[in-house]
């Protein structure tokens, strides 16, 4: 039952992270219509922000709590101007390109940020310093869940409301809902577009780069390639769940976290990546739209 | 004597809870133009989309009859290849060309159901190939001279002037060698002189013996050119006759001009 | 030259570079000897770079608006190469030229060059290979690796177990490789393009990752070695000999591609890809089979991947998971975006320049995989035809009639000068 009970816990962490990745994904989607393959990567960077500055905090001594707030800030706030600046350089003048050229673009641009990193850091796999404490009151159930399980389901939780709430009520969050519906209406009615389509890159790459922050200290490493890993399968949830659906993506992760976390705890550890992939490609060919999500009809 | 090419019955095509087509009969016979006319979102598309196999229809038949198939032939649910194949081919109301090949290779395409060869025939250019390729070449060429743009022949689709561009869609039809010509809104954003040109092509197409069924929004147009009339609205057929009938026909003239209007 | 205001930006775009990279371009930290280290440096060079390349391309912009206002609506300029190929006589010439380099090239170089060469080759296949996919069918393929592997592995797993030889493998590679892409094929290519391509991408992984985890079939990670060479008439050849060896059949290999893919993109089959890559709605309607079509692209290009494939395991003698990775997926789809979609010269160019470049050039070879991400965006944005543009073919119109063809009118259809 332990057992259960832990890999249910290490299930949900696992779907929350890619959750807060795939949510990315699927704004973009929603509102341009664009698979942003270099998401993975504004999520590592996201991580090795956080990475360098706690690191450099920690060296000058600074106490944990401002070391986690801290990096948290600088990996929003980078991972969020790389996410606008890769909109602002390799899709924006795409926009009225034929539907393969910005996805190309996104695959380049992927390869690019990830030797990137690469020639300006390593390529070795650096340790992430542990940013979250051992809380005293998980003492007694520490065996089967981690501090840190409960600190990212809490933090995921915190920060899905937080972008409901964005999006159902504030003027930004429906200009969004309108942009995702009608691009040419939303224009005629005064919706700054261009603005909207930079805002969704912006919030997308926060929350990548939370999830950065939070997988890197619940795994202790990092190098650049993890982005594409962690895209890939968080793109996967997020067509599981319907692209394009806010709900869809978080409940599609969710599935996804679980039934990685039970097949590798109760049947083999060797396929796990072979697992995720299959089941991308399980749900295009059969189930193109998703759990959420609606077909789209082509106009003739 | 006149010899049926198409024949709908009860066709009907939901979307969602909409139901864009209601229990439409219509049915062309040989050498015919037959117009299809009615207010905006009267499911007119939606028709000929049904019938060329690109929307499934929700319930109805659709039968060809074609002179070396002794009876008819459904075409409900074939794909909207198989449909050009038994004999039906249309243009679209947004003209669909390919804009990256030339206007000769456009009409080429429109071959390519009436020909066969296929990887081997390709690399090894066999005499069959060759003289396959041949054919091909002057018939489209062919079909060019007819619609009036030959001199075009080598530019890009995409680099045609408008008007030229809807009659490269009619000879890229023409190509299938179709039964039936089916054309949507064949004069849309033309102006008056290319609309008396198309006209003129329009008839000439019919002289030779096409049987045509057309969507248009231009009643001068609509009258001159069809032998009968179909009028929809909502969804449902409101009327069919002559120009004449149609022209002092009530319901159509209310379905025109709104409910407040007596006739 | 620049007004102020452009120049104001240039540097307000050099500044905003300078925030951007300043973490991970400058900082550098040693988590275990707790040590930093500052480069500072690195943000001068970014600042004088970003403010260069900016007005360059501003530069670049405002040529080409010149340009066109000068020159109104005119059609794309066909290129010098293109212009000489179209010449007959040119064209023999220019083939004569080059055929001569490609067969003393060896004798003039080391084993070593010889080598280069042969991979450059093989990319250029798999570039011809590709091309037919992406470039004419216009299906995104970014898991074509995976069919270049099946035929790798075809042939070490065959020759390990079986000991089969090259030629005897070649086509049995390619086959299986095209059988794969028709198993895979079959259901996903109903799919729209961008999922097609996420698809195949995943694909591709699935087939990397079983030939690493599944050890008893393929022997895992450390791969399988000692594959024989290509056999010349049953003789073993020593190894500077069997080297140019395989030189020669390479260059033998990507003639006949060259040859097969010129004879298909003007054929009946050639023209229906292009018009499903243009319009597929438009294509169905005037009756070809979408599916049809889009398979026989598919698995083409499969089939070439795989004989590519069965080279490759015979020119390294050795095959394992690593050399099968989305980034070599990467690579040949840089090299087909570079050339020029759809575009024998512009594949081939590309091929050349990325994977010669590299290698002769020592000090970029580091900067390899970040020059090929920026090609595909910098190639979207500025030149999405490529290097090459394809220019279709003209045909010669003759009439029924008038019996009497052109003298030159042997090799029918024919191109035109134009």
């Amino acid at each position: 039952m332990d057992y259960f009970i832990e890999l249910l816990f290490s299930g949900l962490t696992r779907g929350s992270i890619y959750a807060l990745i795939a949510l990315g994904y699927t704004m973009v989607y929603g509102i341009i219509g664009l698979i942003n393959f270099a998401h993975g990567e504004i999520y590592m960077i996201g991580a090795f922000t956080a990475f360098i500055v706690a690191t450099v905090l920690s060296i000058y001594g600074f106490p944990l709590l401002a070391i986690v707030i801290i990096a948290g800030l600088a990996a929003v706030v980078w991972a969020s101007s790389y996410g606008y600046t890769v909109e602002k350089i390799a899709y924006k003048p795409l926009r009225h390109a034929p539907r393969l050229s910005p996805l190309i673009s996104a695959i380049g641009m992927s390869i690019f940020l990830q030797n990137y990193v690469l020639l300006s850091q390593t390529s070795d796999f650096l340790p992430f310093p542990a940013l979250i404490p051992d809380f005293a009151f998980m003492e007694p159930v520490a065996h089967i869940v981690g501090s840190t399980d409960l600190a990212i389901l809490v933090t995921t939780v915190v920060v899905m409301l937080i972008l409901t709430l964005l999006i159902k009520f504030s003027k930004l969050g429906k200009a969004m809902r309108a942009t995702s519906q009608d691009r040419t209406m939303a224009t005629l009615v005064g919706i700054n577009v261009n603005r909207v389509i930079s805002a969704t890159f912006i919030v997308g790459s926060s929350l990548a780069a939370i999830g950065g922050l939070l997988i890197a200290s619940h795994i202790g490493q990092i190098n650049f390639y993890i982005g594409f890993l962690a895209g890939i399968k968080a793109f996967t949830a997020a067509v599981l769940g319907g692209i394009g659906s806010i709900p869809g993506a978080v409940l599609g992760s969710l599935i996804l976290g679980l039934t990685e976390s039970f097949a590798t705890g109760y049947v083999t550890s060797d396929y796990e990546d072979v697992f995720a992939f299959t089941l991308l490609v399980l749900i295009l060919i059969f189930k193109p739209s998703g759990l959420l999500g609606k077909a789209a009809n082509q106009k003739v | 004597m006149t010899t049926p090419i198409l024949e709908v019955t009860g066709l009907t095509m939901d979307f969602g809870g909409i139901r864009a087509l209601n229990a439409v009969d219509l049915e062309v016979n040989s050498g015919e133009i037959v117009a299809l006319i009615g207010p905006n979102g009267a499911g007119k598309t939606t028709f000929f989309n049904c019938i060329t196999g690109i929307y499934r229809p929700t319930a109805g038949d659709i039968y060809i009859f074609r002179p070396d198939h002794a009876g008819r032939l459904s075409l409900k649910g074939l794909k909207p290849n198989q449909v050009t194949e038994r004999g039906l081919a249309r243009t679209f109301q947004n003209i669909r060309l390919f804009p990256k090949m030339t206007v000769l290779e456009n009409v080429m395409i429109g071959r390519h159901c009436r020909t066969k060869s296929f990887l081997f025939g390709a690399v090894l250019r066999t005499r069959a190939n060759r003289r396959e390729e041949e054919e091909i070449l002057e018939m489209s060429y062919r079909m060019l001279e007819q619609v009036g743009i030959a001199q075009y022949a080598d530019d890009n689709a995409e680099n045609l002037p408008y008007g030229a561009q809807r009659r490269l869609e009619i000879a890229r039809a023409m190509a299938t060698e179709p039964l039936l010509l089916l054309l949507d809104e064949p004069a849309a954003g033309m102006n008056p002189q290319e609309t008396i040109e198309l006209d003129r092509l329009i008839k000439e197409i019919s002289r030779a013996g096409q049987a045509i069924l057309l969507i248009e929004h231009d009643m001068k147009l609509v009258m001159s050119l069809s032998d009968r009339i179909v009028v929809m609205d909502y969804g449902k057929k409101i009327a069919q006759g002559n120009p004449l009938e149609i022209r002092t026909n009530p319901a159509v003239i209310k379905a025109y001009l709104g409910e407040e209007v007596n006739a | 030259m620049f007004s102020r205001k452009e120049l104001k930006k240039a540097i307000l775009t050099s500044l905003w570079f300078v925030f951007l990279t300043m973490p991970i371009m400058v900082i550098k930290v040693d988590a275990i000897e707790r040590t930093i280290y500052w480069r500072w440096l690195n943000s001068l060079y970014m600042a004088v770079g970003v403010f260069t390349v900016y007005l360059l391309i501003r530069l670049y912009q405002h040529r080409k608006n010149s340009r066109q206002s000068q020159a109104g609506e005119s059609g794309p300029s066909v290129g010098f190469l293109h212009r000489l190929l179209q010449n007959p006589r040119q064209r023999l010439l220019l083939f004569a030229v080059v055929g001569a380099v490609v067969v003393i090239f060896p004798h003039f170089t080391s084993t070593y060059q010889v080598n280069v060469m042969t991979t450059a080759l093989m990319y250029v296949m798999l570039g011809l290979g590709l091309n037919i996919v992406v470039g004419l069918a216009g299906l995104l393929d970014l898991g074509f690796v995976a069919f270049y592997a099946v035929g790798a592995y075809t042939y070490a797993l065959l020759n390990l177990h079986y000991g089969l030889g090259f030629w005897a493998v070649l086509p049995i590679g390619g086959l299986f490789a095209a059988l794969f892409g028709i198993i895979l094929g079959f259901p996903v290519l109903r799919l729209r393009g961008d999922y097609l391509a996420i698809v195949t991408l995943g694909f591709g992984e699935i087939i990397r990752l079983v030939l690493e985890n599944w050890g008893e079939f393929s022997k895992g990670p450390s791969g399988i070695s000692n594959i024989s060479r290509p056999g010349f008439f049953g003789i073993e050849l020593p190894l500077e000999q069997a080297i140019l060896y395989t030189y020669y059949l390479m260059v033998l290999f990507v003639i006949i591609t060259i040859f097969v893919v010129n004879r298909l993109q003007d054929s009946r089959l050639g023209r229906a890809w292009i018009a499903l890559r243009e319009d597929e709605i438009a294509c169905q309607a005037m009756g070809i089979d979408k599916h049809k079509t889009k398979l026989a692209a598919f698995s083409l290009g499969a089939f070439w991947a795989g004989i590519v494939g069965v080279m490759f395991a015979a020119k390294t003698t050795f095959v394992n998971p690593a050399s099968f990775t989305f980034l070599e997926s990467a690579i040949i789809l840089s090299i087909v975006v570079l050339g020029g979609m759809g575009s024998i010269i512009g594949v081939i160019f590309g091929a050349l320049i990325l994977i010669l470049l590299p290698e002769y050039l020592r000090a970029l070879s580091e900067y390899r995989m970040l020059a090929f991400g920026a090609i595909l965006v910098c190639m979207m944005i500025f030149r999405p035809q490529g290097l090459f543009a394809n220019i279709r073919r003209h045909y010669h119109y003759h009439k029924k009639d008038s019996s009497e063809h052109d003298s030159s009118g042997q090799d029918f259809p024919k191109s035109q000068p134009s």
